[in-house]
This record gives C-alpha cells, sequence and structure tokens, in this order.
C-alpha cells in the first residue's frame, strides 16, 4: 500500500451534478486530485466513474459545478483545453484509429505539440521533417518503454486487445500529461499481461512524476497502486480516503454487497 | 577470403587491435535501437571496449577475476568479454532466462566480482540473491530504465564505468591498455561457459584462446567466410554456438554482427539486415516452414495452385540443381521460373535471400524440412559438435549433403568411435576442463587427449559421414533384447509438425510407449480450419480428434520403424498427449530444448503408470512455475491411446 503524498492540488471538482434528462449520472460530487498522486475511482456499474472522467475531460458539461486545473476554474471545459492544458486519457472501449499503424497511432498523439503550419507538413522539408524527427525520437521512446516495437508498424484493427490498450496508453502518454486519466487500463487482461501495466503506471508516476486517475474494478490493482481512493455510488460519493480507509468503510461494503433499502 | 592469424594474434583483444588497424572503418556491430539502426566500426569498438577495460579496472577486475554476463544480444555485452579478457579477467556468460536459483549457483561456483547485466529485470534477480553472493563487489547494466533510484553503492550505469576509464587515457591509459593486452597469451582461459546439463548441476567448460581462436580460423577457412559476412545474433550468448558465430568467427574474420531490437523482432531484423551466414536449431527451420505452410493455406487460390506446383518442383530437382548435378534444360528452366515467382519472393519473406551458407545443429532435423529449404535453393548443411569441442567437430562439405548425416570432420580434427559406439573426437578446439571438477573432467577426456562426446554414433560405410543415434547412456534395450533408442523415434515423432516434443519410454520394459507435445501454432491453425473449438492449450490437447490426428501420424512412425530390422521390435504401443508444454522453467528440458527423460519420468510417474499399467486415462497433477517464480497446480485427466504395431515385413512375406 502507498501512503497519501503531500503534493499540492492540481486539479479539484467542486459539487459537480451531471444529468441526462432523468438519469442523474453524477449528482453534488467533490474531490481533488494532488499533484503527483495515483488516485482510483471506484464503485459498482453505473456509479458514474467514467461520466466523471468525461466532465474532467471536457466531453460532458455538467448542469453545476466547477472545475478547477492548475489554479484555473471554470464552469465550462472544452475537449481541446483540457488536451492542451495537460489532460490525456484512455477510454474503456479504446478509441484509436483502426486503420493507422500503432506507430502513427501513437505520433497522433504529438498533433498539439507539433508547431510548423499545414504548408509546412505538406512539404515535408526542412523545419517539419527535423521537428518531426524529434517527435518521432519521443515516440520511439514511449514505444521502447511498453515494448511494442514488434508490431510498430503493423494495423491497430489487426492487434489483440491487449496490445491496443498498450497502443492507446503510448498515444496518451505521448501527449506528456500533467494528468493522466484511465478508464479501466486492466479490463479483458490476463494476470500477466496486468502485472505489466501496472508496472508501466507505478513507473509513469515514479520517475516520470506523471498524476495519474484511474478507473479500475480489481481491487487487488487498486490498493496496491493508489495514494487515495475515491468511491461512487449510484453517481454520489460515498467514500474518499487511503485505500485502507476505504476497504473497511461499511457504506463502501454495503454497495458492493448489495443492501436492501 | 578468410584471414588466416599469425601468432602474434592469439587473444581476441590482440584480434581487436588487429581489426581496428586493417579494418578501422568497416561495420563491426549494429544494434536497432528506438527504430534506427546504429553502426559502430572495428576502431570504434576498439575504443568503446579500451574505455570499458580501463573503467573495470578502475572498478577493481583484475587478471584471474570472473566478469559474469547476464543479458540478450547487445553490442556492449559482448565487448565486455573483450574488455574482461584484456585485464585478464575471464568473462562468465549467462543465459538471460534463467531463474534467481540457478543464478546463484553459477555466480557462486565460478567465484564472480563483477557482474555487466542488460536491464532492469537482471538487477532485480541479481539484488534478490544478492545476499548469497559476498564476493560479488558491482553490477554494471547496460540499460538504465526503471533503475535511476536504485541504490548505487554497488550498481553502475555502464556509460559511468566507461567515463571513468576514459579520464585515464589522459594519463597512462594507452600504454596501460597496449601492455595489458601484450601480456595475455593463448594458452589462457578466454571464457567460461556453463552447459545447462540434462543431469544435475551445469559444468563450466573452460575454454583457452587457442581453442576458440584456432576453431575460428579453422571453421571460417572451412566455409570461406570473410570481413564481408553479416550475421544477426539472436541465439543465447551463453552458449558455445553463439560465441563462436557472434563473437570468435567475427573477431578472427572480422564480419559484422547485428544486434536485434528485440527477440520479438529478430526475424523482421533479419529481413532488414539481409544476413549472408545463417545458424539455427532445427526447431526455427521447422518454425519458418510451417508457419509458410500455415500462411499459404490462408493464401487466394492462385497463389496456392502456383505455391504447390513450384514446390513440387523443387522438391524434384530443386536439390539436384543445389548440389550441381545434372539436370535436364526445360526443367531447369522451369526451375528458373519458379524463382522468380516463388521460391525468390519466399526467401525474401523468410529473411533468407542473401544468405549463402545455413547451418543446422543440436538436434536431428526432419529430412522432410531438410529437403525443403534445400530444394528453394538455401544450401543448408548440418555440423555437430559440443561445447567441450569449442563447437566443431564434424561438419558437411559442400556437395555432400543428406538428411540423415552430421558430415565429415572439420578441418584438424579427429574422431573415432568406440566399440561401446560412443564417439570420441581430438581437436584443436578440446577444452581444457570443467572448472573446480577435476573427476568429471577425467571423466571426460581420456589420458591421450580424446574427449568423450556421449553420443552414439557410426561412421557410414558408403559416405564416411558420422551419423548420430542418440545419447550414449540413453540408449538401453527393452525386456526382450530390442535395442532402445529414444531419441531416434523421438525425432521421428517430431518431424511432423503438429507434434512439438516427444518423449518415448521402454527401457527395461516390454514395450515402448512416448508422451507428446502438440505445436498449439500448426494444430491450433488445423483446428480452426476444421471447426475445432478449444478454449486453452490444455482443452485441445485433449481433444479427441486431435488424438486422431496424431494416432496417424505414430502409425506412421511404426511403419517406418518396422522397415528397419533392428528396430522393428521398438514401435510405440501407447501413447498419450500431455496436458501442458514441457518447460525449461520447471526443468523438464533444458533452456536448449533437450528433454530431460528421467525428470519427466519422475514428475508424471504417474502417467508412466497408468501407461504401462494397461489403463486407458490418468489423473496428474502437476506443480508449475510462473515466469515471476510463483509455484501452481495443473491438473488434468489424461487419455491414453493404443497403437497396433506393424509387423516387420520379413513377417508377412513368411506368412504368404
Amino acid at each position: 500500500m502507498r501512503a497519501p503524498t503531500a503534493g499540492e492540488v492540481l486539479l479539484s471538482v467542486d459539487d459537480v451534478s451531471l444529468a441526462f434528462g432523468g438519469v442523474r449520472a453524477v449528482t453534488g460530487v467533490s474531490f481533488d486530485i494532488r499533484k503527483g498522486e495515483i488516485r482510483a475511482i471506484i464503485g459498482p456499474n453505473g456509479a458514474g466513474k467514467t461520466s466523471m472522467l468525461n466532465v474532467i475531460n471536457g466531453f460532458y458539461q455538467p448542469q453545476r459545478g466547477r472545475i478547477t486545473f492548475k489554479g484555473q476554474t471554470r464552469s465550462r471545459m472544452r475537449p481541446y483545453e483540457a488536451a492542451i492544458g495537460g489532460i490525456a486519457r484512455t477510454f474503456q472501449n479504446v478509441a484509436l484509429f483502426k486503420g493507422m499503424t500503432a506507430l502513427d497511432n501513437i505520433m497522433a498523439g504529438r498533433t498539439l505539440k507539433m508547431r510548423r503550419g499545414f504548408f509546412w507538413q505538406i512539404v515535408r522539408m526542412g523545419p517539419a521533417l527535423s521537428e518531426e524527427m524529434e517527435h518521432r525520437l519521443l515516440v520511439e521512446e514511449i514505444i521502447d518503454f511498453l515494448k511494442i516495437q514488434h508490431i510498430r508498424k503493423t494495423p491497430v484493427g489487426k492487434l489483440p486487445y491487449g496490445l491496443q490498450k498498450r497502443v492507446e496508453l503510448g498515444r496518451a502518454l505521448a501527449m506528456e500529461p500533467d494528468l493522466l486519466l484511465l478508464d479501466e487500463p486492466m479490463a479483458g487482461m490476463n494476470l500477466e499481461e496486468k502485472e505489466d501495466m501496472c508496472r508501466y503506471i507505478l513507473d509513469l508516476n515514479e520517475h516520470f512524476g506523471t498524476t495519474i486517475a484511474l478507473i479500475e474494478h480489481d481491487m487487488g490493482v487498486v490498493m496496491d497502486l493508489s495514494n487515495r481512493v475515491l468511491v461512487l455510488d449510484h453517481g454520489v460519493k460515498i467514500a474518499d480516503g487511503t485505500p485502507a480507509q476505504v476497504q473497511a468503510d461499511r457504506a463502501v461494503v454495503d454497495a458492493y454487497l448489495g443492501v436492501s433499502h | 577470403m578468410a584471414l588466416a592469424t599469425s601468432t602474434a594474434e592469439d587473444t581476441f583483444p590482440k584480434l581487436l587491435i588487429r581489426n581496428a588497424r586493417i579494418f578501422a572503418q568497416r561495420t563491426a556491430y549494429r544494434h536497432k535501437d528506438l527504430g534506427i539502426w546504429r553502426k559502430w566500426t572495428w576502431s570504434q569498438v576498439h575504443e568503446e571496449v579500451r574505455a570499458l577495460a580501463l573503467g573495470l579496472a578502475a572498478l577493481g577486475l583484475k587478471r584471474g577475476d570472473k566478469l559474469a554476463i547476464i543479458g540478450s544480444n547487445r553490442p556492449r555485452l559482448y565487448w565486455s568479454m573483450c574488455a574482461a579478457q584484456a585485464l585478464g579477467a575471464v568473462p562468465v556468460p549467462m543465459y538471460a532466462d534463467s531463474v534467481a536459483e540457478e543464478m546463484a549457483y553459477i555466480l557462486d561456483h565460478a567465484e564472480v566480482t563483477i557482474a555487466v547485466v542488460e536491464d532492469q529485470e537482471q538487477v532485480d534477480k541479481i539484488l534478490s540473491i544478492s545476499d548469497r553472493l559476498p564476493r560479488l563487489s558491482q553490477v554494471i547494466y547496460d540499460e538504465p530504465r526503471g533503475l535511476r533510484d536504485y541504490d548505487h553503492t554497488r550498481l553502475k550505469w555502464i556509460d559511468e564505468a566507461q567515463k571513468l576509464g576514459r579520464e585515464r587515457l589522459s594519463g597512462d591509459g594507452k600504454a596501460w591498455w597496449e601492455a595489458s593486452v601484450a601480456q595475455g597469451k593463448g594458452s589462457d582461459l578466454a571464457v567460461i561457459l556453463y552447459t545447462s546439463g540434462t543431469t544435475g548441476q551445469p559444468k563450466g567448460v573452460m575454454l583457452t584462446f587457442d581453442n576458440l581462436v584456432v576453431s575460428a580460423v579453422n571453421a571460417n577457412r572451412f566455409d570461406s567466410l570473410g570481413p564481408d559476412e553479416e550475421v544477426i545474433a539472436y541465439l543465447p550468448l551463453a552458449w558455445v554456438g553463439d560465441h563462436m558465430f557472434s563473437y570468435a568467427q567475427p573477431f578472427a574474420a572480422g564480419f559484422c554482427v547485428n544486434c536485434p531490437e528485440s527477440p520479438e523482432t529478430v526475424a523482421e531484423n533479419r529481413r532488414e539486415i539481409g544476413t549472408t551466414y545463417a545458424f539455427a536449431p532445427p526447431r526455427i527451420y521447422e518454425n519458418l516452414l510451417t508457419l509458410t505452410m500455415v500462411r499459404m493455406e490462408d493464401a487466394s487460390r492462385l497463389k496456392r495452385a502456383a505455391f504447390n506446383y513450384f514446390i513440387a518442383l523443387a522438391r524434384r530437382c530443386g536439390e539436384k540443381i543445389l548440389n550441381g548435378e545434372k539436370v535436364p534444360l526445360h526443367t531447369r528452366l522451369m526451375y528458373r521460373l519458379g524463382d522468380l515467382l516463388v521460391y525468390g519472393p519466399l526467401r525474401n519473406r523468410l529473411g533468407v535471400s542473401r544468405v549463402r551458407l545455413a547451418y543446422t545443429a543440436g538436434e536431428a532435423i526432419g529430412p522432410e524440412i531438410f529437403r525443403f529449404w534445400r530444394s528453394l535453393g538455401v544450401n543448408l548443411k548440418q555440423l555437430y559438435g559440443q561445447t567441450e569441442a569449442s563447437v566443431y567437430v564434424t561438419a558437411q562439405p559442400d556437395g555432400e549433403i543428406y538428411a540423415d548425416t552430421v558430415g565429415k570432420p572439420n578441418i584438424d580434427v579427429d574422431i573415432k568411435v568406440a566399440e561401446s559406439g560412443e564417439v570420441l573426437f581430438k581437436s584443436p578446439g578440446v577444452f581444457a576442463g570443467y572448472y573446480k571438477e577435476p573427476e568429471k573432467t577425467a571423466e571426460t577426456k581420456t589420458p591421450d587427449g580424446w574427449v568423450r562426446t556421449g553420443d552414439a554414433g557410426i561412421i557410414d560405410a558408403k559416405t564416411g559421414h558420422l551419423k548420430i543415434i542418440d545419447r550414449a547412456k540413453d540408449v538401453g534395450r527393452l525386456n526382450d533384447g530390442t535395442l532402445f533408442a529414444p531419441k531416434y523415434i523421438e525425432n521421428k515423432l517430431k518431424f511432423y509438425p503438429n507434434i512439438r516434443e516427444a518423449v518415448a519410454f521402454g527401457d527395461k520394459r516390454d514395450f515402448v510407449c512416448v508422451m507428446l507435445n502438440i505445436d498449439l501454432t500448426a494444430v491450433g491453425s488445423w483446428a480452426e480450419r476444421n471447426n475445432i473449438a478449444y478454449g486453452s492449450y490444455q482443452e485441445l490437447a485433449a481433444h479427441p480428434a486431435v488424438y486422431d490426428m496424431l494416432a496417424e501420424h505414430v502409425e506412421e512412425v511404426n511403419r517406418s520403424l518396422a522397415e528397419e530390422p533392428a528396430m522393428a521390435g521398438a514401435q510405440v504401443r501407447r501413447f498419450l498427449i500431455l496436458h501442458k508444454e514441457l518447460d525449461p522453467d520447471d526443468g523438464e528440458i533444458t533452456r536448449t530444448q533437450k528433454v530431460r527423460r528421467r525428470f519427466i519420468a519422475e514428475r508424471y510417474a504417474p502417467l508412466l503408470a497408468a501407461l504401462y499399467g494397461g489403463a486407458g486415462e490418468a489423473d496428474i497433477a502437476t506443480e508449475v512455475t510462473f515466469e515471476d517464480g510463483r509455484k501452481g497446480v495443473l491438473s488434468a485427466r489424461v487419455k491414453i491411446r493404443d497403437v497396433t504395431p506393424i509387423p516387420a515385413p520379413s513377417v508377412l512375406d513368411k506368412a504368404a
């Protein structure tokens, strides 16, 4: 288990509510994420975890509440504002460009960092070429880190699920994010793949200092990896604390095991 | 053009200095890193090795010390071998996939003081056993990822070591380096290679510079290898074959060694480089063939038709053309057309377009596979050797290639077959002894300098070639006196792509039984094509249709055994398919894929009892070791099949 970090607050979510017509996905949730920590968001299915990430990311606009990221408070966040600001994410169902190679997908993550304009990119000479080489070097380091050299040139649609998830992680890393949002990164993986993924997440956090928020169902992973855990159930926060505290919390146990209301 | 060496260049460091002089700008090493091939010329390698040697000296490595080298094929690990040798220290390369226990034994037995390792994985393994290794003073790593926050009192990045070395160059470094290299001589110990024993603990084979350099020079001469060759280093660097092909022979001839990006990209990297000289165990050639056949099943009708037609043509005349025999003109022209349409593109796909010489050794190769490669125009030959011989005992000369022999003695090698049937040899490559094991050395080396190979063989009267039958101590007899050579039977079975591994039993028994492993690639693809669903290896291995298919193979093997009077009585009566693949991590096979029959007999004793007891099935629960060292239990109910043996032809004749 890991102790909570003492860093400053990187992101804080303040009384956010999100509803789709009559469906109340998230109701009055407030929490924060400190710099350099691994924050797990857990809860039974339908608790509003992915909706919460989508709100942080800017995909959904909450009806109420505010998000403060790196000191700047907003009530509406656009996806590109989030991306430029340094938030990257992966998706539950893998949102890669299936026809492109793994390398190209990860290079796509560098789009926002490319400075040269349209004309130079088309011509691909001089300044655009040297810029591409710099980006390529970083992408190759990511490929080396994730050990996916052998599928560099394989169209992503042909890859098995576990490898696709790794490529998607690579694309998120290519953005050099301050905050990385991972939506069920271990889903569908066997023990060995899970251990590899855990290793990558820990390395990212320990060596590069990346702040990570992850939605995860595997309790073993959550307990071993995270500094603090947020528990949602039916859109409402029911616990927030260290893994040990949350594990012992009555409300959390009831939510997972079910209690007649 | 092979380069002979004068007596002045009798060690690898001396050869390095020579190469830096005469091959200064030629590429010596390449490594694909971060997507691009980086290269070093011989003069650059000289500079790097010198810096590393001076650095290791600064870290305390002295003459006579042992330096462990653990990792996959990386240039800097090879250079560490030379750097150690320049100081008069002895490199001890080890298998990168050893578990910590195996490493602890060797590091302690060899009295290693410094270890050069590839990456965090190896460092972690050593740290987990460091309390058992009081002599180990430093661990040096090549790849820094993940190691930034480790305690660096006894840990160093290889770049740091070289930096220490380069600081000394401004002082007496250069002169000291040259003096240290000059001190080495041919009779000095060059390397200790631990054999992954099929029985007992690994033994450290001591090889001198003379052993390796002379063998390398002779081998280069035998096959006319010169400085233009390109090879890919992908076999374990703890194995004598890799030490010879990727270290000794390149240093002697000046050719280039290419290190792949990762184990998964070897095939692609081989294609990119276009290697000219290949070496692989039969398994690799077999796997490539299986992969090709499997892929062809999915190809379009036209491609399949062209493939089948031209491969049949190649089977008829390809080998003859390669051997330079006479072939009718129109057949030759058709072969040329085939070369354009099928063989050329196929060789290109397999990465062997520029290969002028391909060797295989270590196990018997299936005649079908052997002929297939030769008929495609690849000069595949067999050789036979051991670590104790610095590899080379026999090899097939060009023009005398047969599927079932291992060739004639190499240059300066003598062989003889003892009355017991054991093959003995004498050569300049004969090892100095087993490190710290004088009794075992005396068991293997006779007083007059011959070495017992431990293999039983015969010299074929017609061709003068050596034929290996089996390991001498494995040759046994059935209760009725029939000769039982388990490897002979196992090899015949393994020639089928569906059968990955076979273990035969029969010594002091009434009849022969075998345990089989299916090949997941071949059988998996067959299952897909025949709409057989399976959820795991275990399920597929237990499927009745798979049993039927393998029963056919066993019957065919029995048929071929029936044709040989000495072997007719050793036909297989019963067999079963194991629920899990035999694995080196479980100790069932060695790291070079040789079966440990005795160990398997103990481990699967319930199955063995059922085979000979007549039962139709048996339960087995085996403890397995996962890659991270944890243990688990795998249990299964394994079915047993009977096979009716085929009466020998002579009996049929009598009856008729």
